[in-house]
């Protein structure tokens, strides 16, 4: 056994350990302190003169006295199927004073790398009931989807309502919920565990919790562990996995910490350099597995400091998650709910999983046209303030309404009103056709045929 | 328990001294700079890349978890290659040129230390020799060829420094490692041959690319065309349309053979391609365009000291091809991640940090790169073209970062992405003001050969797209209802080359690929449309009567129609017949 007792130096979650055997980087360690309390950790650097672990607790009560324990092995965690239901700490110790997880086996938590070769395109339509989601940025199964949020703004709420209204039409199958909690409020994750219980969601569902209140470091294995379990009940069990992380930004705060600690040079805004590279070996942990029957679909929460989308940790999710959807501060406080701007936001996957056969044929092209026609509509809201509504043409200030009558028409809806993706696009097609038909030229001409209305539009004409 | 050093073992073998993430330290290594090593017990790729003493510094390709301090460290003393020969098209490899579809076999998990041969060591070729004994042959000369796929010769080529006359040559079924050929100094030639990544394919001479790279994308090809063996830039932000611009050139671009790097981005991705290209027919060969392409994949989950790989054995691939008379298109999505990478594995090595912590010589590596674009004279005398088109990820969307500023000073054609366009779903969302191409004037000759009026229609459009430009922001003062009616119709005219002409939609089934010829229609439908519109105005008409003319909707869908040429026809016909009554109602 490869136990020492020399700790050169710690600084922060970082302990310095000298004149050791042979070990291995990454290698899991755990520490005993002097009144016997044990805490974990992980190689960071391994050379022939010191050590470097990384704790991943607080390092209080610490000490050159305290014995560091080389296992010899990398991180793993038991995983089993019993643990739907439960819930756990940042590192995976019940919290809901339930048994002890038996294991059913031992499984790495950084995950193993999928090959593209063994990869299913995920192409499978969810329906969230959300019109700004299922209409214009298609949820599919397997994708990797954020919510870009901003502190005090109702991600919460999107996330819960998404998580409760999901189905895939025409399937009864089985669906499984991992939460996990990244250093977010005591409040905020009662309220996810609250509605979790109302809806029976945590039967099949299970719940880590780091909590504001926990050490930060732990931060860095909560989600590989939330994620390590997903892929079990996926691939394993073949459950269709819905994966919710919030907040990613605390996740990239606690490696911010870290990277000071070892004294980095720091990239972009002080946060490490390696943060994309770290952030992929997340968030690619999402699909589906040629031959194999589950799916891990990831749906992060990020609040984006400043509400600045071009801050590093928005920035980079946004470079590798398969899309995002962005919670708008502006909508918000115009009391739209859900405050979804769909400008910025983006599914990356919607084209495969739209379309005839999986939602309707005129999906794409209405989506396209109800972008360019609120953009155009917003842009002269911006105008019009400057310029004044008689200013502008007849055409513009149809444009002009046809923004507002999207906001509070299309985006609008309420907390529980679950729509179907026939209504969405109805809805859609309603609005759209106060537009005169010449000006929807991003449809072509067999789809207008069959969904303009004609009448609609004539009222509006007088 | 404490345990002195003395435990570790001392004799002068090669060890591991140091383990930090992909970098790794080794002692009495007796390497050179970019000598391959395998490290430790599981043999993982490394590539020295630093050497201090007795102390060499390996960047390490595959992941370092359980790597420890002693374990042995095994010089193979050549640097990093990448195989060449029959096999290579419709290949998908990691960024070590390791193939997947066979890693997959064992698992749908990527697992460290495999080593399987880049091209089969089964698989036999029909080799038909164009040679025959007595000939003398030098490097880049074709002895023969294989019919690689339905539509492709793979041509087998004398390796760059080889020369001799031929003891023996005969055609028949061969192995990639069987000698089809030996020459009379006992060289024996292969339908296989390695070359080393970082070093460009030997050529005779460079000239001037003068052909135009034909995307089928509208925006690219009227008005910032790419040429044969030319470069260009594609930097956005996320969401803007790096990837799907960079598979539409992949898929649609007349080029003989495609090399597809995914660097350092999503796994699905790939599959993306390793799904659609299989199905979709080349216009110009009409075999699957798998046929013609090589895929690389070094996904931004996979081991970050293999991105640097991954574009190096890309661009030998390409080269390979363009020795043997091809044009090659290579796409990097994405360039940066190449250049984080550098910032990695320099930062480990605690370099001295340049802008934005980039290494300095980040500036140097990526000029390397495109230099290896080109089109050429092969050394057998022929002519073949790399053309590379490298995606570049500004962090938070910014132009002025390092990575794109020096991108820009070595690549010839710039095709800006911009957020703006992009949440307006205005795709391709390449901002028209900012992109330029500077093989314009070379390329353009020969299309106005083809095209009588290209030049100048290509001209009209960049003056309305930036007079519009102008006046938007007049409108921005004063609204759009207060401008004469001619700039209003201006106005209406470009939106008409916007909507119409450069948005084009890369998943509808016709516009996804727009041949020449039906660009130069669409560009005179518009013209003349825009032509007689200003006569109207003059001719006191209102810009509302003219905006309700059948033609002009009718102008919109050309896109869409897969027989264009009759559909012109008739869209020309209307316009005619709208103006025509237009003036005529003024005669009355
Ligand atoms: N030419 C195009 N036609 C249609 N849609 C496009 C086009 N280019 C981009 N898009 C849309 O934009 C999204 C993002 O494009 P992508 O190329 O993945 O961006 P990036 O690589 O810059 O992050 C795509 O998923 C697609 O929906
Ligand atoms: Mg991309």
């Amino acid at each position: 056994m490869k136990e020492y007792k020399t700790i050169n130096k710690i600084a922060g979650p970082l302990l310095f350990v000298e004149k050791t055997e042979p070990v291995g980087y990454k290698e899991f360690v755990t520490v005993t302190l002097s009144n016997g309390e044990t805490k974990r950790g992980q190689v960071l650097e391994t050379s022939k003169d010191y050590v470097i672990v990384q704790v991943f607790e607080d390092t209080q009560g610490i000490d050159k006295q305290t014995y560091v324990h080389f296992s010899g092995e990398i991180i793993q965690m038991p995983v089993s199927g019993k643990m739907l239901g439960r819930v756990l700490s940042g590192i995976g110790t019940p919290l809901d004073g339930g048994r002890k997880i038996i294991p059913e086996d031992k499984r790495d938590i950084q995950g193993e790398v999928i090959n593209p070769y063994s990869r299913t395109l995920p192409d499978e339509f969810i329906q969230t009931g959300i019109s700004t989601i299922d209409g214009m940025n298609t949820l599919v199964r397997g994708q990797k989807l954020p919510l870009f949020s901003g502190s005090g703004l109702p991600h919460n709420e999107i996330a819960l309502q998404i998580a409760r209204q999901a189905t895939v039409t025409g399937e009864e199958e089985s669906f499984a919920v991992v939460f996990c909690a990244i250093g977010i409020t005591q409040e905020e994750a009662k309220q996810f565990i609250n509605e979790f219980e109302r809806t029976g969601a945590l039967q099949r569902g299970v719940v880590f919790l780091n909590l504001a209140s926990d050490p930060s470091i732990e931060r860095i294995i909560t989600p590989r562990m939330a994620l390590t379990t997903a892929e079990f009940l996926a691939f394993d069990y073949g459950y269709h996995v819905l994966t919710i992380l919030t907040d990613m930004t605390n996740y990239c705060e606690a490696l911010l910490e870290i990277g000071a600690a070892r004294e980095e040079v720091p990239g972009r805004r002080g946060y490490p350099g390696y943060l994309y590279t770290d952030l992929a070996s997340i968030y690619e942990r999402a699909g589906l597995i040629k031959d194999k029957s589950g799916s891990v679909t990831q749906l992060p929460i990020l609040t984006m400091p400043g509400d600045d989308k071009t801050h590093p940790v928005p920035d980079l999710s946004g470079y590798i998650t398969e899309g995002q959807i962005f919670v708008s501060r502006n909508l918000y406080r115009k009391n739209v709910y859900p405050p979804i701007d769909v400008l910025p936001s983006l599914s990356r996957l919607m084209n495969s999983g739209i379309g005839k056969g999986k939602t309707r044929a005129d999906h794409k092209a209405l989506s396209d046209q109800l972008y360019a026609g609120y953009a155009e509509g917003l842009d002269l809201r911006g105008l019009a303030t400057i310029v004044g509504k008689d200013a502008l043409t007849s055409r513009d200030q149809r444009l002009l309404l046809f923004a507002d009558t999207f906001e509070k028409r299309f985006v609008m809806q309420g907390r529980d009103e679950n729509r179907s993706i026939e209504t969405t696009l109805e809805l859609g097609w309603d609005i759209l056709s106060t537009l005169p038909e010449d000006e929807l030229t991003r449809i072509p001409g067999d789809i207008l045929e069959a969904h303009y209305r004609r009448e609609t539009a004539e009222d509006e004409g007088d | 328990m404490e345990v002195s050093l003395s435990s570790y073992s001392s004799n002068k073998e090669p060890r591991i001294y140091k383990v930090a993430g992909p970098v790794v330290i080794v002692e009495n290594l007796n390497g050179r700079m970019y000598d391959v090593v395998l490290v430790g017990r599981n043999k993982l790729m490394g590539e020295v890349i630093e050497i201090e003493g007795n102390k060499s510094i390996v960047q390490v390709y595959e992941d370092t978890e359980l790597i420890k301090p002693d374990d042995p460290v095994e010089n193979t003393g050549t640097p990093l290659s990448v195989e060449l020969g029959p096999g290579l098209l419709t290949s998908i490899y990691d960024g070590i040129q390791r193939p997947l579809p066979l890693i997959a076999e064992e698992s749908p998990f990527i697992r460290r230390g495999v080593a399987i041969p880049a091209l089969s060591r089964e698989k036999k070729w029909t080799f038909v020799a164009t040679r025959e004994v007595g000939d003398t042959v030098k490097g880049g000369d074709a002895i023969g060829y294989v019919d690689e796929t339905a539509n492709f010769r793979h041509h087998i080529l004398v390796p760059p420094y080889a020369k001799g006359t031929i003891r023996e040559i005969a055609s028949g079924e061969f192995t990639v490692t069987d000698t089809v050929c030996t020459l009379e100094d006992g060289t024996n030639l292969t339908l296989m041959q390695r070359w080393p990544v970082k070093k460009h394919r030997p050529f005779y001479d460079k000239r001037w690319p003068d052909t135009v790279l034909v995307t089928g994308q509208r925006i690219l090809d009227t008005l910032f065309p790419l040429a044969k063996g030319g470069t260009a830039a594609i930097p956005g932000p996320f969401g803007s349309g790096k990837t799907i611009t960079q598979q539409q050139l992949a898929k649609w671009a007349d080029a003989d053979v495609i090399v597809y790097i995914g660097c350092g981005e999503r796994g699905n991705e790939m599959t993306d391609v390793l799904v659609e290209f299989p199905e979709l027919v080349d216009p110009k060969s009409g075999s699957p365009l798998m046929d013609r392409t090589v895929l690389i994949a070094n996904t931004s989950n996979m081991p970050v000291a293999a991105r640097e790989a991954s574009v190096y054995t890309g661009i030998t691939i390409a080269e390979y091809f363009r020795d043997m008379g091809y044009d090659v298109a290579l796409m990097a999505d994405s360039t940066s991640r190449w250049a984080e990478a550098m910032r990695e594995i320099s930062s480990r090595l605690e370099e001295l940090p340049g802008e934005e912590g980039y290494p300095a010589y980040l500036a140097s590596r990526l000029a390397e790169f495109y230099e290896r674009a080109g089109r050429i004279e092969t050394l057998s005398g022929g002519e073949g073209s790399v053309t590379v088109i490298g995606a570049v990820s500004p962090q938070g969307g910014d132009f002025s970062e390092p990575v794109t500023q020096n991108t820009l000073r070595v690549t010839k054609t710039f095709w800006a992405l911009d957020a703006k366009l992009a949440n307006r779903r205005h795709f391709p969302a390449i901002n028209w003001l900012k992109s330029y191409s500077l093989y314009q004037d070379q390329v353009t000759p020969t299309l106005e050969r083809s095209y009588p009026g290209w030049v100048t229609n290509m001209k009209r459009l960049m003056e309305l797209l930036s007079r519009e430009d102008e006046l938007s922001e007049i409108v921005q003062l004063v609204g759009s209802d207060a401008l004469p009616e001619d700039q209003q119709m201006t106005l209406e005219i470009s939106r008409m080359v916007r909507e119409y002409f450069l948005q084009q939609d890369a998943f509808h089934d016709v516009d996804t690929f727009c041949p020449l010829e039906k660009q130069y229609m669409m560009v005179n439908l518009i013209l003349t449309f825009s032509d007689n519109a200003y006569r109207a105005i003059e001719l006191n008409k209102h810009v509302n009567e003219i905006l309700d003319l059948p033609s002009r909707p009718m102008i919109a869908r050309m896109k869409y129609e897969r027989d264009y040429e009759a559909y012109s026809k008739k869209v020309s016909a209307q316009i005619e017949k709208d103006f025509n009554e237009l003036f005529g109602g003024e005669e009355e």
